[in-house]
């Protein structure tokens, strides 16, 4: 076919300005690539690495403190970068869509989703009314939601996360466009609702021939989708070429570095436990909210049910399961930061789902916690030292002998003890999470709980906080339960795996047996669901 | 949702009984005598007494109350003290001024602020954002009353366009209604504009950095049907609240705007009542105001689901 020779899109050698005093003067500095009709190209790097600055330049989206200043973006031979405000207008969602990371937020929550499609319609076509409502019906049924006349009335709140991004998706392609760019369409949806959307995306470009720039910072979803990969490094394009070849016989040493980063999902083996004393152990534990409403009846909601698991010296649980399985409220339910309402949690000896907040007070000591978002969960107005202290000088010790303990913490977790009395902005993601564990262990805890500590890192910082939570547990013969929704991080960390699904333990096993032989059903649809199960990332062919 | 309003309507009871104790032991336990103001300067202290007796101020306080509330609960507001008619003749007669320049300065207040607001958060950091900004500081830090003589000066006694004072009632004639309270309007207004424009300009600044905001211009709709149809919806609730408590305060504005131009309304009348210690008259008017101020947060909530179909009651 001469079309398919023909890129819907070229970009030239394009170069995006920073405001002066940034870190690098170029967001995105000389970057070419093409995407060919029916293609799809993925652009992966870690955060900072200039991807999404390109597809909003594409579109012509870009914030204002950010400026093109050099090279050209050929949508089917028509530079968008001289194009106007109002023929860029004409082209989006005509002849290039976006999708965005975020289905919860993406859509206008105080207009229906069909009104919100029929917008595009009514701007950019001349069909009347009865003739939008069809099209709309026809693109919703070809997302694959079902009842569509009830989608068309719904508002988003009324949808889950995977039914948002799929009217996304309707609302971009709802008028043939030659060009999609997706934006981490999937990144905040569960590994089940990702699969099904990475397949949705793939049948409809497939079937129109629409070219897709799919950006991503998750090599599964590469290794899934792409047909092409470019690699982007603060601005600029490390390595581009076919997936296959990118993965196994990349070229530079950043990205061999990138794709050895990626956990694997076969777990590494731990041995056999020989350790007898049990740190923590739940009885029959459970969680259940019920909102009360004076004429109506009660509204029940059981978040967790019959929970028991065990975790003993030096191992790590790691629980398992995707949004609302409950994971997260047994993890907050073990340190009484809410209480349970059925069941019971032994730390030790000691029972304390019960026990009144007096008595629990001196126990709090010994369950610490180290949350998903490290640019959240410290206190920006004091210092890391200050919050770091804080917690040992409530429980009696002295300042000075508190600071002594931070410092040496700071070297257990591989940070400048000099760099205490900075505050939390000037310090990386990944430096903040190692701060947040520095403050955890301060409390000297027999239990460490990870509640997705790691997830909001990039994989090669992922990689080195892993590896230090790793050593600690070792170093200090810690109790570790981690709490995460990825795969792959459970099967290189966790000694036991528990996983989760609607508030009740489905399986529940050592690491290794759970991850080769999964025996419970949607244990075993979750792994099916692992994008990239089959790729053995960093296993390189030789070049 | 018709639970929610009954329930709201029923919780006014409580809302007025206190209202109504605390109003009556605070005209009883401030000093002035009614009797005393009625009888005037030259009266006898057996005079005085007389009227005492004549309007039951005689009695034990208790029994003073008593009597008073079964009469509320018969429907029977009392008869004013001093202008020797039923405060419910007097409220009726006096009704129209307020509500009219209530209604005017709200239509007045909304009308301009809301698309300043939005303007201004659109082009946030212009020329024109901060000449609204900079409207909006003087407009919360001049008094009502030095606004008011100022616009007289000019619109009535320097253009003529305007007459200076006075009320005509818009029965008897509309266009004298309209000049009349056109002015008034715009000084008990441009506190108002100054409120609403504010926080329609933060709210729909913080709305415009949201998602579907950026969604909405990758579809390629146009900046005004972002900003009204997307951006302003999104906006209202605080907006709403905003107007809600203004309309509430009105009323207190209301009492200057009426003594400065002569209007006879509300306003004036409880500055009158109050005066001459006219307890029927000032129990009876700070109740209805009371009702007016829960019935009208009652409707503000409301209307919340009107714009956010995500609020539900």
């Amino acid at each position: 076919m001469s079309s398919d020779t023909t890129p819907v899109l070229e970009v030239k050698n394009l170069s995006v300005a920073l405001p002066p005093g940034g870190d690098r003067t170029n967001a995105v500095d000389k970057v070419s690539f093409t995407v060919k009709p029916g293609e799809i190209v993925c652009l992966v790097g870690e955060s900072g690495s200039g991807k999404s600055v390109i597809a909003f330049t594409i579109m012509g989206l870009l914030a204002k403190a950010l400026r093109p200043v050099s090279g050209e973006i050929l949508l089917q031979g028509e530079n968008v970068l001289a194009a106007n405000e109002e023929r860029l207008r004409e082209l989006r969602c005509t002849r290039m869509s976006m999708i965005f990371q975020e289905p919860m937020t993406a859509l206008n929550p105080v207009m229906t989703c069909g009104d919100q499609i029929d917008e595009v319609l009514s701007t950019h076509t001349k069909l009347d009314a009865a003739q939008r409502k069809a099209k709309i019906i026809g693109i919703l049924t070809r997302v694959k939601l079902p009842e569509p006349e009830r989608i068309y009335a719904s508002f988003p709140h009324q949808l889950s996360g995977g039914q948002r991004q799929r009217i996304m998706i309707a609302m971009a392609l709802v008028l043939d466009p030659v060009l999609l760019i997706a934006d981490e369409p999937t990144t905040a949806l569960d590994v089940t609702t990702q699969a099904e959307i990475l397949k949705l995306i793939a049948e409809l470009q497939g079937s129109q021939g629409t070219g897709v720039l799919f950006i991503t910072h998750d090599f599964g979803v590469v290794a899934e989708i792409a047909r092409r990969v470019a690699v982007l490094r603060w601005g600029e394009l490390v390595e581009m070429g076919p997936t296959e070849q990118i993965l196994s016989r990349p070229q530079q040493a950043y990205t061999r570095m990138l794709i050895s980063s990626v956990p694997s999902i076969h777990p590494v083996h731990r041995g056999v436990r020989l350790e007898k004393e049990t740190v923590l152990r739940t009885e029959k534990l459970g969680k259940t909210y019920s909102a009360k409403s004076f004429f109506q009846k009660a509204r029940v909601v059981k978040a967790a049910v019959d929970v028991d698991l065990d975790i003993r010296r030096g191992e790590t649980l790691g629980i398992v399961g995707e949004s609302g399985s409950g994971k997260s409220t047994v993890a907050r339910c073990i340190a009484r930061l809410i209480d349970p309402t059925e069941g019971k949690v032994f730390l030790g000896t000691t029972e304390i789902a019960t026990i009144s907040p007096s008595r629990l007070r001196p126990h709090r000591r010994r369950v610490q916690i180290v949350f998903q978002d490290p640019y959240r969960s410290l206190n920006p107005r004091i210092t890391v030292g200050d919050s770091i202290v804080e917690g040992p000088m409530n429980f009696g010790l002295k300042r000075d002998e508190a600071l002594g303990r931070a410092r040496k913490l700071m070297e257990t977790v591989q940070l400048d003890p000099n760099a205490l009395d900075r505050y939390p902005h000037q310090f990386s993601g990944g430096q903040r999470q190692r701060i947040c564990i520095a403050r955890a262990l301060a409390m000297e805890p027999e239990l460490l709980i990870a509640d997705e500590a790691v997830s909001a890192l990039d994989v090669s910082v992922q990689k080195q906080v892993l590896g230090l939570l790793d050593e600690i547990r070792q170093r200090l013969n810690l109790a570790v339960l981690f709490i995460t929704h990825d795969l792959r991080v459970a099967a290189q960390i966790c000694d036991y795996v528990a996983v989760m699904s609607q508030g009740r333990v489905v399986e529940y096993g050592a690491a290794e047996q759970v991850f080769s032989a999964p025996k419970h059903a949607y244990t075993k649809s979750l792994f099916a669901a692992a994008p990239g199960r089959n790729w053995e990332f960093g296993k390189f062919a030789a070049a | 949702m018709i639970d929610f309003i009954a329930r709201r309507l029923v919780a006014i009871i409580p809302v007025l009984a206190v209202v109504a104790i605390f109003v009556f032991l605070m005209l009883r336990l401030t000093p002035g005598d009614p009797a005393a103001v009625i009888a005037g300067d030259n009266a006898t202290s057996d005079q005085i007494d007389l009227i005492r007796a004549k309007l039951g101020l005689d009695l034990p306080i208790w029994q003073q109350f008593i009597i008073w509330i079964g009469d509320i609960l018969r429907g029977n507001l009392g008869e004013s003290f001093f202008f020797k008619k039923t405060v419910v003749e007097l409220i009726a007669q006096r009704l129209q001024p307020t509500l009219a320049l209530s209604i005017c300065t709200l239509i007045i207040a909304v009308a301009t602020a809301v698309p300043l607001g939005v303007l201004a958060a659109y082009r946030h950091g212009s020329l024109l954002d901060r000449v609204v900004m900079g409207f909006s500081v003087m407009g919360f830090s001049l008094p009502t009353f030095v606004i008011g003589y100022c616009l007289i000066y000019v619109f009535a006694i320097d253009l003529d366009w305007l007459p200076v004072q006075g009320y005509t009632r818009i029965e008897v004639d509309f266009w004298g209604f309209i000049s009349h309270i056109i002015l008034p309007s715009i000084t008990l207004g441009i506190i108002y504009v100054a409120l609403i424009a504010r926080i329609t300009r933060a709210s729909v600044l913080e709305v415009l950095n949201e998602d579907y905001i950026r969604t909405a211009r990758a579809k390629g709709l146009s900046n005004r049907v972002v900003l009204m149809r997307h951006a302003l919806r999104n906006a209202a609730v605080p907006i709403l609240t905003v107007i809600g408590i203004g309309v509430a305060l009105l009323i207190g504005g209301a009492v200057v705007t009426e003594t400065v131009y002569g209007l006879p309304g509300l306003g004036r009348l409880t500055v009158e009542a109050v005066l001459s210690r006219d307890f029927p008259t000032i129990q009876a008017v700070i109740l209805m105001f009371s009702v007016v101020y829960v019935v009208i947060n009652l409707l503000i909530d409301i209307s919340y689901t009107l714009f956010d179909p995500r609020i539900r009651y």
